[in-house]
């Protein structure tokens, strides 16, 4: 993955296909580390497949039996020489508190810091496909906070999906001004 | 500065418009948005058809969505395009160029573009 913000995306569609009703994304930037968070309340891993998922040879996909999107992850922020976790409650054992949290640290000052890109290309792309579920984004940086609730969104358009093509656009250019106001992020586009 | 009665306001005029729901289209165009498919480039890809679809104003006829991975990995980013009545069109290795080019040519002007199109596997 050529940028951190592609991870997220990636991780994210797991909480989609976990049937999340809210998937929360935070990221706490300081000019030395990178923390990111990826929590949903969807039905959550069970303890054998959670110690598993780490793994490469361990996926849900039916089309061959590799799954690299959680190692991918884990790679980009132990490269850092930082910290990966990754915390779930499956619904069985936990119906009324399940969901998966998984986190990870950079350490941007590593030479094998990966940047994290385009954030907000990643974030169109999840509300696009999912616009069901509940987002929330916040992204705190050195010079101020960025941040998204698509029920806020949702209150406002009444019946208009969030996945309408002009929503989105809106959503791009909302969250680029927010960019803008704090610390003067360009969040370059590839 | 962007402010939520900008939203109201699409709201408006969505509710002015007859069509109003999402997946209407006759068109679906499916974008691979599996890890194989994000690593390649998937995500530009994605959003240049959103862009693209409304900008040439076929949101009324063509749904864009996202799926996992079909198993072509190594062709990524897949997208697949499906018409009612119409066999189904497997576009591969796309970019953000192609993507345009295909809505031009093809959701628009209803030519498939062959060079883009997988060969026999």
């Amino acid at each position: 993955m050529k940028e951190i913000s592609l991870n997220i995306l990636d991780i994210a569609q797991n909480s989609v296909k976990a049937g999340a009703e809210t998937v929360r994304i935070e990221l706490k930037e300081t000019t030395e580390t990178l923390f990111v968070s990826i929590s949903d309340d969807g039905c959550g891993m069970k303890p054998d497949f959670l110690a598993a998922v780490t793994d490469p040879f361990t996926t849900t996909r039916t089309t061959r039996n590799v799954g690299l999107g959680i190692p991918l992850f884990k790679l980009a922020c132990e490269q850092t020489g930082g910290e990966f976790s990754i915390v779930s409650r499956d619904s069985e054992n936990f119906p009324t508190d399940h969901g998966t949290t998984t986190s990870a640290l950079f350490y941007k000052t590593s030479i094998d810091y990966t940047p994290l890109g385009d954030v907000i290309s990643t974030l169109t792309v999840l509300i696009q496909g999912a616009p069901e579920i509940r987002w929330v984004f916040t992204h705190t940086l050195p010079g101020g906070e960025v941040r998204l609730d698509t029920d806020e969104l949702k209150e406002a358009l009444g019946g208009v999906p969030l996945s309408h093509p002009e929503v989105v656009a809106w959503i791009a250019d909302y969250l680029k001004e927010q960019y803008d106001g704090a610390n003067g992020n360009p969040c370059p586009s590839i | 500065m962007k402010s939520l009665e900008e939203l109201a306001a699409i709201r408006e005029r969505m509710q002015n418009k007859v069509v109003l729901r999402e997946g209407s289209g006759d068109i679906r165009v499916v974008v691979g948005m599996a890890t194989c498919g994000i690593a390649a480039g998937a995500r530009p890809v994605l959003n240049a058809f959103v862009e693209e679809v409304n900008r040439e104003g076929l949101s009324d006829k063509v749904t864009v969505t996202q799926t996992g991975c079909i198993g072509i990995c190594q062709f990524e980013p897949v997208v697949e395009v499906f018409e009612a009545g119409k066999e189904k069109v497997t576009y591969v290795k796309m970019t953000p160029e192609k993507a345009k080019e295909v809505v031009e040519k093809h959701l628009k002007g209803g030519k498939v573009i062959t060079d883009y199109v997988i060969k026999d596997i």
